[in-house]
């Protein structure tokens, strides 16, 4: 850890904090339908979309009404983007000719997008057409993230409204949230990308001469390079800022198009954050109580931030098996120095150490180095911020209700204590909550370990693994933390372009994602029925610093004791081997 | 229940689909090639506006001793900026150390006399496959032998690598660097002194 790593690590989180408020506050305008100038000035477009849709935007939905429009939202978008990808060679915008992507591949991929996992078994630039990246992937990019906020908000209103069925319109969250909040945004940050060097354009690849003609693999020259470009910083905006991760590139943001200079990879990284930072703010302004969404933040950054800097200097750390070949790994005014395998010089160790840790704690999952290159405790941390239940800001909206699960959690854990009833911004918390956040917490961990350990027995599972003993564990389990986590980072050197897994990873990315929002749909309507109870001496305060370590520590007990023995097997006992080097 | 709600779904689903993979991309395209015209179209360099030799983002590959050389590069052939991709070796796998290993001897081969520790960043694969920077401390080790192959003052060598170099933002963000494409095209350009 040097001073420079400890400033890049300050600034992020300083800048990142100045934007809750502001944004926050914005987006709880924008759910509550108060007058905040975009929606005012767009007014009539939106209201125009529910004329032409037939949505009755003045009613409200029951929970299930909800889950079932949003349900059927999904899965035609799953549909969709299914039949794109299989029918892209005969569509237009596809300057390169791309040929159709296999069933398993095109299923892995609809899915993947849909359930804002955006985990990538095939490479962008050679798989993908024009058409698909922008009609099939950017669409999903932001409706998986409006669904998610739109969850979000129905909670919410679960808490506000006393003694009420409904839970707000489905439709009309999804349309405000994509429209006033997810393209402006975007639209800001695609064009300070392109700035920056993102390309945005829909010819072919560029061909040039090399400046030294060189030889490939199997002695031919080679005197040209094709340079892969098309319609990247439109998509890459809504990646970072949608909590996505899906690259236009093999590469994703390690590609020096996806993100060309340092000033652009902070904005990336700061987006990544930023909405579902924001959100703990919109959360305590709806529910009239600001503090508690300063709590929310609060116990987040509790984990967050030793994590930051657990993976700096991690990071920053010789590898010994290099050190023995006379190879100057020490940081200096010329030279990051550190693990350098797999990172992009520009951006060194801080910089690429702060985001692996953003993308896994937000469900990203986009990576400006590989992950599977780093020193076996570095790339422990995101693995494990993912297996925490990706509520340590996680996903747009989905990181929130999930942490608003462990909420529920700890205070009847606390409740338990004290032999109250336990409750929660005055509605009573009672079995059926705890029952439906019980499966919240719990159901990821039963599409991480358990598919985890089949594939380990497996011959179709161990044939992915790039890297032998201890790490090789370590690559599949990180598939499907990353696919159940929906957060689709990945440690790439498992060859995961097989039947095999596109189809289990697919089937724990879509699980993970429904399975919890119903649940969560049904605590919404459930505490939308109930009264509010005012608050007595004997009622537990979640706004002290006292509730944010203990519900920290909720998160940590729950995520920790499952996975431990697990990460014991893989970067743990690979870091004691390198150790003993 | 279900079957009322299939006809918006469908219709907003349409609407959506045209406003954020279609308007929107247009839009940006349309703001990107106006405002930034070259950046939007990959930052190619095109000397003379003819025929152009590379992009300032995306690095090439050098193999000949009076380049400067910059980071390995797992793509096949190397530098495919078609199927960008890093080496994903894990930091105990044999194959990481055999490669570091393989790349020492072949800078040494070209730079007998070169007893310094070799920086990380010119031994090590980057994330894409495709970096066009390298560190300061990886220029350095190699410009003695640069200069000398080329039959240039080391002094004028170092002007080249200055002017090709970029800091961190503002101070403090990222890492500097240098870009290799730029500095060996500039130094294409030199001539050599006309006696050593």
């Amino acid at each position: 850890m040097n001073w420079n790593n400890i400033i890049q690590i300050t600034v992020f989180l300083v800048v990142l904090i100045l934007a809750v408020k502001p944004l926050g506050t914005f987006m709880a305008c924008i759910y509550e339908g108060r007058p905040i100038g975009l929606n005012v000035w767009l007014g009539p477009f939106e209201r125009w979309i529910y004329q032409a849709c037939g949505v009755r935007s003045g009613t409200g939905m029951t929970w299930k009404e909800y889950a079932v429009a949003l349900m059927l939202f999904n899965i035609l978008g799953i549909m969709v983007v299914y039949a794109i990808q299989r029918l892209q060679a005969f569509l237009p915008l596809n300057p390169v000719g791309m040929g159709a992507v296999s069933p398993a591949s095109s299923f892995n991929t609809a899915v993947s997008f849909a359930t804002n996992t955006n985990w990538q078994g095939y490479g962008g630039e050679s798989t993908m057409s024009y058409l698909t990246q922008m009609l099939a992937l950017t669409v999903q990019n932001f409706v998986s993230a409006a669904t998610g906020m739109a969850v979000l908000v129905a909670l919410i209103r679960g808490f506000v409204q006393k003694q009420t069925k409904t839970l707000g319109n489905f439709w009309v969250d999804l349309v405000r949230t994509t429209l006033y909040i997810l393209v402006p945004l975007s639209m800001v940050l695609a064009i300070v990308l392109v700035s920056q060097g993102t390309p945005q354009a829909f010819c072919a690849s560029a061909l040039t001469t090399l400046v030294q003609p060189m030889k490939d693999g199997a002695g031919k020259p080679v005197t040209e390079q094709v340079i892969a470009l098309g319609p990247v910083a439109s998509q890459l905006a809504i990646k970072q800022l949608g909590t996505n991760g899906g690259g236009f590139f093999n590469a994703n943001s390690a590609h020096p198009y996806e993100n060309p200079t340092p000033l652009a990879n902070f904005l990336e990284m700061l987006s990544i954050l930023l909405i579902p930072a924001a959100l703990c703010y919109t959360f305590g302004f709806m529910v009239k109580d600001r503090r508690q969404g300063w709590a929310l933040l609060a116990a987040m950054l509790v984990i967050f931030i030793p994590c930051l800097l657990w993976s700096v200097q991690s990071e920053q750390q010789a590898n010994h098996v290099l050190a023995h070949l006379g190879v100057d790994q020490a940081a200096s005014a010329f030279q990051p120095g550190g693990n350098m395998e797999g990172k992009e010089a520009r951006f060194g160790i801080a910089s690429s150490s702060i985001w692996s840790v953003a993308t896994a704690a937000a469900s990203n999952g986009s990576v400006n180095s590989m992950h599977d290159s780093y020193l076996p405790l570095g790339g422990m941390i995101p693995m494990w911020l993912i297996q925490l239940g990706e509520v340590i800001f996680g996903g747009v909206g989905s990181g929130l209700y999930g942490l608003i699960a462990f909420v529920i959690v700890a205070v009847f854990i606390a409740g338990l204590m004290i032999g109250r009833t336990p409750e929660y911004l005055g509605k009573k918390i009672e079995v059926y909550e705890m029952k439906m956040a019980s499966l919240v917490a719990l159901i990821p961990h039963i599409f991480i370990l358990m598919p985890a350990a089949l594939a380990v027995l497996m011959p179709s599972g161990k044939a992915g693994i790039l890297n032998p003993g201890a790490h090789g564990f370590s690559e599949i389990l990180y598939a499907f933390t990353s696919a159940a986590g929906n957060n689709g980072s990945a440690f790439a050197g498992l060859s995961a372009n097989t039947p095999f897994y596109n189809i289990a990873l697919g089937l724990g990315m879509f699980f993970c994602r429904f399975w919890l929002i119903i649940p969560m749909l049904a605590i919404a309507g459930s505490l939308s029925a109930k009264k509010i109870v005012p608050g007595g001496v004997g009622t537990l305060p979640t706004h002290t610093p006292l509730f944010v370590v203990f519900l920290a520590m909720v998160i940590l007990i729950v995520g920790a004791l499952t996975f431990f023995p697990a990460l014991a097997l893989g970067p743990i006992v690979e870091q004691l081997i390198l150790n003993g080097v | 229940m279900f079957r009322e709600q299939i006809r918006p779904a469908i219709m907003i689903f349409i609407v959506l689909t045209v406003i954020t993979g279609g308007v929107y991309p247009l839009i940006v395209t349309g703001m990107a090639q106006v405002f930034f015209h070259k950046q939007a179209n990959g930052s190619l360099i095109c000397p003379g506006g003819g025929q152009c030799v590379g992009s300032t983002l995306i690095g090439q590959n050098f193999d000949d001793p009076k380049y400067f050389w910059g980071r390995l590069s797992a793509t096949t052939p190397a530098y495919n900026a078609s199927a960008s991709s890093g080496s994903n070796l894990g930091p105990s796998n044999p194959a990481l150390a055999a490669s570091v290993k393989a790349r020492i001897l072949v800078l040494k081969a070209v730079d007998p006399g070169n007893q310094a520790l070799v920086p990380v960043d010119l031994v090590t694969a980057s994330a894409s496959g495709l970096d066009p920077h390298l560190s300061l401390a990886g220029v350095n080790y190699q410009l003695a032998r640069v200069a000398g192959l080329r039959k240039l003052p080391e002094a004028a060598v170092r002007q080249v690598v200055g002017r090709n170099m970029s800091g961190r933002f503002l101070g403090l963000l990222g890492e500097p660097v240098v870009n290799v494409l730029k500095v060996n095209l500039a130094l294409d350009g030199l001539k050599p002194a006309s006696q050593p």
